[in-house]
């Protein structure tokens, strides 16, 4: 256990190392910084003294270690724009960010799995085929698009649907589907302070609210695909001998389902899962754009198009670290799962 | 009465290219603690007649008819759940591949004591002590270390001995073996047979043993039945068949044997292939391989490439076969007459 993490330490590091350099290689395309800090007015000497003095003449060996010496004690500079640290930017960002990220994952497992399951107990109900349908129809709608619908349907509200109002079953379904709106779509609204930044919406009702709707959208992109993934790996594990032999054992189906096949059908499942959260984490940049959600995807584009580089390196190593530390964790869970895995620092 | 009894048992698969018969009048009886053997191709339905017995034939296949008597509880219009009590509890069921029959994320111990605790209300304690019991009947070396492993760490002879201690378990009065060694090494085939076999005599188990193999049939059961395309064309002592086959189909799998052949010339084998299901050849199934088709005059028998052959009683043996019939009619007007 240990030296399973000592290793993944070691990888974490090397991962680390790749993505600052790429991070940090990047920064000559995008534009002039001083620009952005000074006004029209500064004469050029000025502006080339500033230069100087924020090294931006070095060469680039020379800015990268600098970079890299600071970054290991978790100083990636000051932001051209915020006037501040970036860790200190990024970390006010950040919370809305995790917490957006976390209530869509909540939604993904507590979803994809029943449903999976019961689209693979039961593939012929017209239930599965209707989940099945949908899925298709979520997987391939981009999360913008679904985000801009939600918005209409339920935070603005519609005045109109397909459905005739003066029959019977028309009027019911309208009734049904037609919202006056009124859910929040716009920012945070406001989080109650934890500690230092952290600011959450998880602990009040009225936070929670202004979560739905982008945890929604966000979750829509992952949610088909992890019902499909369990449902077909159920289905191929209920093929399996040892379900069979389970049945002839006389066990109760509950737990052939939920012990035996459910067990098996996670491995795989865990695995993509891993990987799929931390793209979760840069999905996030368009839901947060469309729902003015003022975490770290909103805050990237706002570096980029003010050319804030520290801001915008920064960013890419702690999505990075998020990824490495995501994946350790994944690999952690699948270890406690399959019994065929041992944590140990050693190569299978 | 005997304590399973099968009559006209009749299993279908529906596809979407129409019901394809998988067994079809398939009769036979077991009584307490006899052995039975089913012999016969890949593709004949033995492992089908295996899992139908107790109603475990995945879908789209369904038993069409017959009737599967246990201790005079009909099986196959038992419900899900009376079938439950007797799966695993009276009759238990040993499977071909012991790597793939354990689930690999779940430990011995955790597979062992759900079978028990599915049957009876027992203490996890007591459940240990009875599992450990079987363990060390099936010789298994440690087996308090096993309880707690995990299938990928014991070797598939280990891993078919826990299914032979599973199978056990509960004392059931039928085991129904479909090719238990067929999937391990040679060496440890025959220690694994001797083993099933030395443990149903000493419990009085009845064991249905389904196999290629006519060696261990001969040597372990006293009946046996012989499958050809969903049915049953031979059955009777296993003595009497192996000794003095009548059909040319089981003629043909004895001869097949290795120890029939002359040394120095090719082995001996039935031509041709079991034809597919779907598409059964007319009148007998075995017609196009069979080399009795054409009569002592030269000329084919009409009746096998028309007609599906009934039974005739032949000794202590049933046959489906019309040459076979002709002889026993013959060797009766011949007896009239003389």
């Amino acid at each position: 256990m240990i030296a399973f993490l000592v290793k993944r330490l070691f990888h974490a590091l090397l991962v680390m190392f790749v993505i600052s350099i790429i991070a940090f290689a990047i920064q000559d395309n995008l534009g002039d910084p001083i620009q952005q800090m000074v006004g029209q007015s500064v004469p050029e000497s000025e502006r080339a003294e500033l230069r100087e003095e924020l090294g931006l003449n070095d060469p680039f060996l020379v800015q990268y270690a600098r970079f890299a010496v600071n970054a290991a004690q978790f100083d990636f500079g000051y932001s051209y724009v915020f006037n501040q640290p970036t860790t200190e930017v990024i970390a006010r960002h950040l919370p809305a960010t995790l917490e957006l990220v976390a209530a869509a994952t909540f939604l993904i497992i507590t979803l994809s799995v029943p449903i999976g399951v019961y689209s693979a107990i039961k593939p012929r109900a017209w239930l599965s085929r209707f989940f099945m349908g949908v899925s298709i129809v979520g997987i391939s709608i981009p999360v913008f698009l679904t985000a801009i619908m939600l918005i209409q349907l339920f935070a603005i509200g519609v005045s109109w649907t397909p459905f005739p109002v003066d029959t019977a079953w028309g009027s019911w379904l309208n009734g049904v589907i037609s919202t006056e709106g009124g859910m929040p779509a716009y920012g945070r609204g406001d989080p109650v302070p934890v500690f230092g930044t952290w600011e959450t919406n998880f602990a009040s009702l009225e936070g929670l609210t202004y979560l739905v709707l982008p945890a929604v959208s966000l979750a829509s992109i992952m949610l088909p695909l992890f019902i499909r993934l369990i449902r077909a790996e159920m289905l191929e594990v209920m093929q399996s001998d040892y379900v069979k032999f389970a049945r002839a054992k006389g066990i109760s189906m509950r737990r052939i389902y939920f012990l035996h096949a459910l067990k098996n059908t996670m491995l795989p499942v865990i695995t993509v899962g891993g990987v799929q959260i931390g793209t979760l984490v840069a999905y996030t940049i368009l839901t947060e754009t469309v729902f003015q959600w003022p975490g770290m995807g909103l805050m990237f584009l706002d570096a980029i198009e003010r050319s804030d580089i520290p801001l915008i390196v920064t960013y890419l190593m702690i999505v990075g670290l998020i990824f490495v530390i995501t994946n350790t964790i994944v690999d952690l869970i699948y270890g406690l799962v399959n019994p065929t895995i041992k944590l140990t620092g050693k190569p299978a | 009465m005997a304590l399973l009894e099968v009559t006209n048992l009749d299993v279908r698969f529906g596809l979407r290219q129409g019901e394809v018969r998988a067994l079809r009048d398939v009769n036979f009886t077991l009584e307490r603690s006899e052995r039975l053997g089913i012999v016969g191709e890949s593709g004949a339905g033995k492992s089908v007649a295996a899992f139908s017995l107790l109603n475990l034939i995945a879908k789209p296949g369904f038993i069409a008819g017959g009737s599967i008597n246990f201790e005079g509880k009909t099986l196959n219009t038992m419900s899900e759940r009376g079938l439950r009590k007797v799966r695993g509890n009276r009759i238990s069921m040993i499977f071909q591949d012991p790597m793939m029959t354990l689930n690999p994320v779940l430990s011995i111990g955790e597979q062992m004591v759900e079978c028990l605790k599915a049957h009876r209300r027992i203490s996890g304690k007591e459940a240990r002590a009875i599992c450990l019991d079987k363990l060390r009947q099936v010789q298994i070396p440690s087996p308090e270390t096993r309880l707690d492993q995990y299938p990928h760490e014991l070797s598939g002879g280990m891993r078919q001995r826990v299914i032979i201690a599973i199978a056990l378990l509960l004392d059931p009065d039928i085991i129904i073996a479909d090719e238990p060694t067929t999937a391990l090494d040679v060496t440890i085939q025959a220690e694994i047979m001797a083993l099933l076999l030395e443990l149903c005599e000493q419990h009085n188990v009845g064991l249905i043993l389904i196999t290629h193999d006519l060696g261990v049939v001969s040597q372990v059961t006293q009946r046996m039945l012989v499958m050809y395309a969903g049915r049953v064309i031979e059955q009777g002592p296993t003595r009497e068949i192996i000794n003095d086959p009548q059909h040319p189909y089981t003629q043909g799998l004895i001869n097949a044997l290795p120890q029939m052949a002359t040394p120095g010339e090719k082995l001996n084998q039935i031509r041709g292939s079991m034809p597919s299901l779907s598409n059964l050849p007319s009148g007998c199934a075995f017609h196009p391989r069979c080399n009795f088709i054409n009569r002592a005059d030269g000329k084919p028998r009409p009746a096998c490439t028309e007609q599906v052959p009934g039974f005739v009683e032949s000794g202590n043996c049933r046959v489906a076969c019309h040459m076979v019939a002709e002889m026993i009619e013959d060797r009766r007007l011949k007896e009239e007459t003389s």
